[in-house]
């Protein structure tokens, strides 16, 4: 387990009665603890956030996923607050939505993710990767940071192409990001110039003006029954891909380059038989999925033998479904050669994640290149390693020691 | 060896695509499109399982002679 030595001290005394998904002791070390809880007391509780449930076996989180009865999407991001915008739409359609609505939301923007369609954004992503590597190799350095430098900047550059809005608009994005999916619950001062609604309706606005074939472009064109997106239906929507497209690819990476930073042995493999990419990224999805999402408990139901009421939060954390002994063969390894793997990392049910080609698709080619670049690296300092809580779970710094010449190990 | 697909349980998380495009195509929504009548040609059982393996959803079904 990774363990920063700078991270703050955990409030946390008992994880399966007093659970805190912000707290600086998750973010360290949240697999043993849902290792820990999974044995012990697979549905916690929390009187936290007004009561939150955490269920950290497959078959639990997999139910929960299915069961839009007593389970809603109205909120995904547990908050002191419950939300504000009314059931079935939710402010980010069609992640905040509920049947029937959701289906309506959800089909409009299935075209604009299928395989076929996200395969267009091959080529700039590999163009975006190879000037981040080559500016990170000619540079001479032998310590850098994978996350900062390097992970980070690919979906915010794939986004913001996708968007039709300029590379330098990328800080911005993670400023939101920040504020939205890491302080949820916490309250920041923001103006309203800085804020991610006020921004997004300028790039709407300024799509109205100038047309533009891009995804802005694609919804403002979208109907339905005949009728245009309201406003408020395409501003939530370009969020939700805001919000859900970046921190959680740039977590993927990061965790991947973790891993592989430290087992030279499989990349060295995977440089030898590169046919074997496919399913290692499927693996380092299963095992370092980075999106824990959420529900509100609709309608009393029971589940895992734990009473649940209307209004609980409950999240639903992929990564621990993810890391169950009871459903996957040496769970607790990495193997990329593994033959079962119908992991959960992009959730499970009506819901999918809907960038999930976009996600894969970046991973892939994100390790694929940096593999390529860089002959051999490793950890510069494992406790430096620093990784995000919350919601989205991965490494935030992690600073790695490149080779250099001549001691490559290929 | 015979081989189902429900589509009613499929969520286009388009694994089955991806690790046998000779068994699976996808629609314009990314929904999974079985390409044979049931029957898997025998050069392709291989790939019938590990498509069948890696659903999610436990949307493809292998049925063994």
């Amino acid at each position: 387990m990774t363990s920063s030595t700078e991270t703050p001290a955990s409030t946390v005394e008992d994880w399966a009665t007093d659970f805190d998904h912000t707290d600086p002791g998750w973010a360290a070390d949240a697999p043993a603890i849902w290792d820990d809880l999974r044995g012990r007391c697979p549905m916690a509780h929390s009187e936290r956030f007004g009561g939150v449930w955490l269920p950290t076996r497959h078959s639990d989180v997999s139910a929960i996923a299915h069961d839009t009865e007593h389970f809603t999407s109205q909120s995904v991001i547990v908050a002191n607050w419950r939300p504000e915008a009314p059931r079935p739409v939710g402010f980010a359609p069609p992640i905040t939505s509920d049947p029937p609505f959701h289906e309506i939301a959800r089909r409009i923007l299935l075209p604009a993710f299928s395989p076929k369609a996200i395969r267009a954004l091959e080529e700039p992503t590999r163009r975006f990767c190879a000037e981040l590597v080559d500016d990170i190799v000619s540079s001479g350095r032998t310590e850098v940071d994978a996350a900062a430098e390097y992970s980070q900047h690919i979906p915010v550059r794939v986004i913001a192409h996708m968007l039709g809005v300029p590379d330098s608009d990328g800080d911005r994005f993670r400023g939101f990001i920040h504020r939205i999916v890491e302080r949820a619950g916490q309250v920041d001062n923001v103006a309203v110039e800085d804020t991610m609604v006020y921004y997004l309706a300028g790039v709407i606005a300024d799509h109205r003006a100038a047309p533009r074939d891009d995804l802005v472009g694609f919804l403002l064109e979208a109907e339905i029954d005949g009728h245009p997106l309201t406003d408020e239906h395409i501003l939530g929507t370009v969020a939700l891909l805001l919000i859900a497209g970046i921190d959680t690819t740039w977590s993927a990476i990061g965790a991947s380059l973790w891993h592989l930073a430290q087992h030279p042995d499989q990349c060295r493999r995977l440089r030898e038989q590169p046919e074997l990419l496919a399913m290692a990224i499927e693996e380092f999805l299963r095992a370092f999925a980075p999106v824990t999402m959420a529900r509100l408990v609709a309608t009393d139901v029971e589940i895992g033998g734990r009473q649940l009421h209307e209004g609980d939060w409950v999240l639903l954390p992929f990564p621990a479904a993810n890391r169950d002994p009871a459903f996957f063969d040496r769970a607790d390894e990495v193997m990329i050669d593994r033959q079962k793997n119908r992991h959960a990392a992009f959730g499970l049910g009506i819901h999918r994640c809907i960038g999930s080609n976009l996600a894969r698709m970046e991973l892939t080619i994100a390790v694929q290149e940096w593999l390529a670049r860089v002959p051999h690296f490793e950890l510069a300092d494992p406790s430096a390693v620093r990784w995000a809580g919350g919601q989205v779970r991965g490494p935030r710094e992690l600073p790695v020691r490149l080779a250099a010449a001549g001691t490559e190990d290929t | 060896m015979k081989i189902r697909y429900d589509r009613e349980a499929c969520q286009g998380h388009n694994r089955c695509y991806l690790l046998a495009p000779e068994l699976f195509d996808t629609d314009d929504d990314g929904y999974a499109i079985l390409l044979v009548d049931g029957t898997v040609p025998a050069q392709l059982q291989d790939k019938a399982v590990l498509a069948a393996d890696n659903c999610p959803e436990y949307a493809i079904e292998i049925l063994r002679d």
